[in-house]
């Protein structure tokens, strides 16, 4: 009984988080009739054109290009300012590290809407307003605390006894943690880049206010200007939709285990 | 830590041996640079390193629970210093193989050190160490995570290891056995103060205060409180009187409060009339080679180590005493001889 109740309630939750997935996805395959028709039709009849249409008439392939050069550049610098961050609060004896640890929290629950203004007047004040370092830079500034939080519990996971042979062994502070604090800690680094990732990657109001130039819009502000004056391309915004999801979805199937792992590294020793 | 002041002569196996908390890990993480002394100097042969960081002192630490990189193979441990020195890649697996090779781990030199077992990780550190040809080896309890068997082996190995190497060698533990038989000196720390550095047979024969004798040698020392009369005889407040007379102490500390200290094994039994101490043995732990004999006389309680063959049984009375050369004696907890001049 116990069981069956348990394997309801996991259906039910799946359902109710699956649905609207799966209703784009199937939604990308139906013929515009078959999108329109009532009563609905649920299954379709599996045309490829929606995904012709949305690369060849609406510039998918472009907007996939932008989201990957944000997101990737995005991770690489958060992350690199955040390992070294994380390190010196998770190492050295700072007497402020719990302090700051905690106003780094605080900053990153302000409502995005509340930072809004002054990002904007700041990116247009640098002229990073429609660049990708402008972008760039704003989505670091949200996903840096983040970053921080999950390597420095990583880090104070890591036993410090080795890095202090790794010192004695003859390496400097640096090279302890090139050689050996960072390959130790490879795991923690992996969440934090792919959560990181996955944020620049769906993030889309940052994106609405700062990247008005088509040239430059990212997937999900390019998808939400798929509908023109008088056109609303529901199969082309599906078919975007769903290959917009792709990679997040095989990122995290395949790396769910260590992005559990990183999550609830500190929360309980092992 | 105050005061603390020593040497460890080249070549020289010299072990700090102290109780958990009397900073004998800190000072030898102090000489290794991984902590700062806020006063005070470290000087290795005739150059201050106490403000050079770690790397460029020239020493090696071995770490209690192994510290290895778990990252690395076992080759890649050993190497690993050799590496960030520079040392040209043929020289390494040279020296790596040949440290391998003493260790007996030349085995296992593909295996990442999760895959070894607790000796052999314990063997992979020491040769991290080794490899090096640091000048002075530092060990913090390297031996207290094996078994009693493994602990017993690896300390001979230690040893033997030192013969072969001649290094200078920093040992620090808790654990009497390895201080007495791996250090050629002992230094006993407790409280952050030096209590003695001698010998091994220094320390246990003339332990120069009440800690030291409570501290070193297993069953403990026995301690009773007492004071000395005009003609030499110790008293205790339950009656114990023991002759001492002819000794200097029996001159100089007359009337003041003193602590006498046995060691176990100094008792022998003996006829009712000569007899230090009469009483019932309440128990008695038989190690075969050996007995402890817990004795109960009035108030006091006594531990004495009997050979083996003696057969006390629980509830014999015993009579005991000892010989006066044997007898320590301690006045406001330092030791006062009794034979020869006063310490």
């Amino acid at each position: 009984m116990k069981k069956f109740a348990f394997a309801a309630s996991v259906a039910a939750i799946g359902t109710l988080t699956l649905l609207p997935f799966s209703w784009f996805v199937l939604t990308s395959w139906k013929s515009a009739a078959e999108i329109i028709a009532i009563p609905p039709v649920i299954l379709p009849s599996f045309h490829w054109d929606n995904y012709r249409a949305a690369i060849t008439q609406y510039g998918l392939l472009h907007y996939i290009g932008n989201s990957a050069i944000v997101a990737l550049a995005t991770t690489l610098v958060s992350l690199a300012i955040a390992s070294l961050a994380a390190f010196a609060l998770a190492r050295f004896k700072l007497r402020w590290a719990r302090y700051y640890l905690m106003l780094l929290l605080a900053l990153s629950m302000f409502p995005q809407i509340a930072i809004a203004g002054p990002v904007w007047r700041l990116l247009n004040f640098l002229g990073w307003l429609n660049s990708y370092q402008g972008i760039v830079a704003a989505y670091i500034s949200l996903t840096l605390p983040f970053a921080v939080w999950v390597l420095t519990t990583f880090f104070q996971e890591l036993p410090y006894d080795i890095e202090e042979a790794a010192l004695v062994d003859g390496c400097t502070r640096w090279q302890a943690l090139r050689l050996v604090v960072l390959p130790l800690a490879a795991p923690g680094l992996f969440t934090a880049a792919i959560l990181v990732f996955i944020h620049a990657w769906n993030e889309f109001f940052f994106a609405l206010i700062i990247l008005t130039y088509p040239a430059l819009q990212t997937l999900p502000v390019g998808i939400a200007l798929f509908p023109g004056e008088y056109t609303m391309p529901w199969g082309e915004i599906a078919a975007a939709s769903t290959i917009a999801t792709l990679p997040l979805v095989a990122l995290t199937l395949i790396f769910q285990r260590r992005i559990v792992q990183g999550l609830s590294a500190g929360a309980v020793k092992g | 830590m105050e005061e603390i002041s020593f040497t460890v002569a080249d070549g020289e196996f010299c072990v700090l041996l102290g109780p958990s908390g009397c900073g004998k890990t800190t000072l030898l993480r102090i000489v290794a640079g991984l902590e700062s002394a806020s006063a005070g100097t470290v000087d290795i042969d005739t150059t201050r390193v106490d403000l050079l960081p770690p790397q460029d002192r020239d020493v090696a630490f071995v770490f209690q629970n192994y510290a290895l990189y778990p990252h690395m193979t076992v080759f890649e441990n050993l190497g690993f210093s050799l590496r960030l020195h520079d040392v040209a890649k043929d020289e390494i697996q040279t020296r790596v193989t040949e440290v391998a090779r003493l260790l007996e781990i030349d085995n296992q030199l593909k295996q990442k050190p999760q895959q070894l077992s607790g000796g052999q990780r314990q063997r992979v550190a020491l040769g991290r160490a080794i490899v090096r040809r640091p000048k002075l080896f530092l060990f913090d309890e390297p031996l207290s995570n094996l078994d009693a068997t493994l602990r017993a082996n690896m300390r001979v190995e230690l040893g033997r290891l030192h013969t072969r190497l001649g290094s200078t060698m920093l040992y620090v533990t808790h654990d009497q056995a390895e201080a007495m038989t791996l250090g050629e000196k002992i230094i006993v720390l407790d409280k952050g103060r030096i209590q003695q550095v001698g010998t091994a047979s220094e320390i246990y024969h003339r332990p120069s205060n009440l800690f030291v004798a409570g501290f070193v040698g297993q069953p403990q020392m026995n301690l009773i409180e007492g004071r000395l009369d005009s003609n030499g005889k110790f008293h205790d407040e339950g009656g114990v009187e023991i002759d001492l007379a002819g000794t200097v102490a029996s001159r100089s500390a007359v009337d003041s409060p003193l602590t006498l200290g046995i060691r176990p094994e100094d008792f022998r039994p003996c006829a009712s009339a000569d007899a230090w101490f009469s009483g019932t043995a309440e128990f008695v732990e038989d190690l075969g080679s050996d007995c402890f004999v817990h004795l109960l006389c009035g108030k006091l309680k006594l531990v004495a180590r009997l050979p083996g063959q003696n057969r006390i049984k629980r509830g014999d009375s015993l009579h005991l005493n000892a010989d006066p050369q044997r007898v320590h004696l301690f006045r406001d907890g330092r030791r006062v001889d009794l034979f020869g001049s006063e310490a």
